[in-house]
């Protein structure tokens, strides 16, 4: 059945295991923007226009505590700011595409679809080199996808642009199985997060204050934060930043959260220079 | 408008329901967007994150996750005692565990909700 296999089922199939998690977070973006004074159909365009978890979140929670519109703004910034690395991680990938192309994969790019699509490209790149080069990300997710054998003849294409540069990763190509992976993984997510969304505001709507939904906001935070703390650094960072934060609720306009991520981001990569 | 000019009450009247809403979604919708088409777009111009910032930028989540969740779940207000028997910090302090142990943000926000109202309703 060709329609059930290829590029794009691939990416859908690889998602779906992570939408166990997704899920519950959306219904935590509907169930708290409906809390915090969003009108149902401005929940959903949250959900729709800003397309980032973790920042609408802080902007529901800003937003119900009565933050100024540039204090949300920013904070909203400080938690996307992340996208820059995939955004800078992809393009090499994504150089060939037309603009508008480039444009719809930069809207639909999350952690998940980021996580995914490189992990896919640079097995695809590992295989074209014989999985003997010097990268060991990409030798070590060649191991990972035995399917992914059929993208040789898509991306092929792309091969020429490249010759005389063997560092540079090779573009995907525009109609290629690089492009409808990509869709695969970045679209399943997006499906499931406004989905969840909705659910989240039908729910919101209906369960009594007292029950304290809102509380599943700080718990998504709670998390998102542990597994990022990998090394010591990354702990300092969460140590000062929630310390600062805590400290810093005094500090008008909300203005504390941003302060304390910037202060926690400064005190991370000084104990990794100075400790390694 | 400057942040200053408009005073935090004044601001929820102002957001919460009204068309500034829409502005606020529609601002951040696309700062959001400019960051992730930022070296999409730029590649050939500027290829590369400079290798300092991108070292501070993983720092970010850490950060960012942890400014965000403690304010929620530790209360200065009152002694040692009472911030330590909160029914919200005992549930938050349940769900890191489970967070820890299972990474899984189902099972947290799961377990963090019955523990809340385990503690809140049942102790």
């Amino acid at each position: 059945m060709r329609r059930f296999s290829g590029p794009f089922v691939d990416g859908v199939r690889i998602s779906l295991p992570v939408l166990l998690g997704l899920v519950p977070f959306g219904m935590v973006a509907g169930i708290t923007a409906v809390d915090a004074g969003f009108s149902p159909v401005q929940a959903m365009g949250l959900s729709v226009v800003v397309f980032a978890g973790a920042a609408q979140l802080a902007a529901i929670d800003l937003v119900g505590e009565g933050a100024t519109f540039a204090v949300v703004v920013l904070t909203a910034v400080v938690i996307n700011v992340r996208h820059i690395m995939y955004s800078a991680s992809l393009a090499p990938y994504l150089r060939d595409l037309p603009l508008r192309r480039k444009a719809l994969m930069a809207y639909l790019l999350t952690d998940q679809a980021y996580a995914f699509s490189v992990d896919r490209y640079a097995d695809t790149e590992a295989q074209r080199r014989g999985a003997t080069g010097d990268d060991p990300d990409a030798a070590d997710a060649a191991e990972s996808d035995a399917a992914d054998a059929a993208e040789g003849d898509a991306t092929g294409a792309g091969e020429g642009g490249t010759v005389g540069d063997a560092s540079a990763p090779t573009p995907i190509v525009r109609g290629g199985d690089g492009v409808a992976y990509y869709f695969g993984v970045a679209l399943t997510p997006w499906v499931a997060w406004q989905l969840s969304t909705a659910a989240g505001v039908v729910l919101g709507r209906g369960v009594p204050e007292s029950w304290g939904l809102s509380f599943a906001l700080p718990l998504v935070f709670i998390a998102l934060l542990v597994p990022t703390l990998v090394d010591r650094p990354a702990v300092l960072a969460a140590v000062v930043a929630g310390g600062v934060a805590l400290a810093g609720g005094a500090i008008p306009f909300n203005l504390g959260i941003v302060l304390a991520a910037v202060v926690g981001v400064v005190a991370g990569a000084a104990a990794e220079e100075v400790f390694g | 408008m400057t942040p200053a000019s408009v005073p935090p009450l004044a601001a929820v009247s102002d957001l919460v329901g009204g068309p500034r809403l829409w502005v606020l979604i529609v601002v951040i919708g696309v700062c959001t967007f400019a960051l992730r088409f930022s070296f999409i777009y730029l590649f050939g111009r500027i290829d590369e994150v400079p290798p300092r910032v991108r070292r501070a930028l993983r720092f970010v989540p850490p950060a960012v996750f942890a400014a965000l969740a403690v304010p929620a779940v530790v209360s200065l207000d009152g002694s040692a005692a009472a911030t330590l028997t909160d029914d919200r910090f005992l549930a938050a302090s349940l769900a890191a565990v489970v967070a820890w142990r299972t990474e899984s943000i189902f099972a947290t926000i799961g377990i963090g909700m019955l523990a809340l109202w385990t503690f809140r309703f049942l102790v």
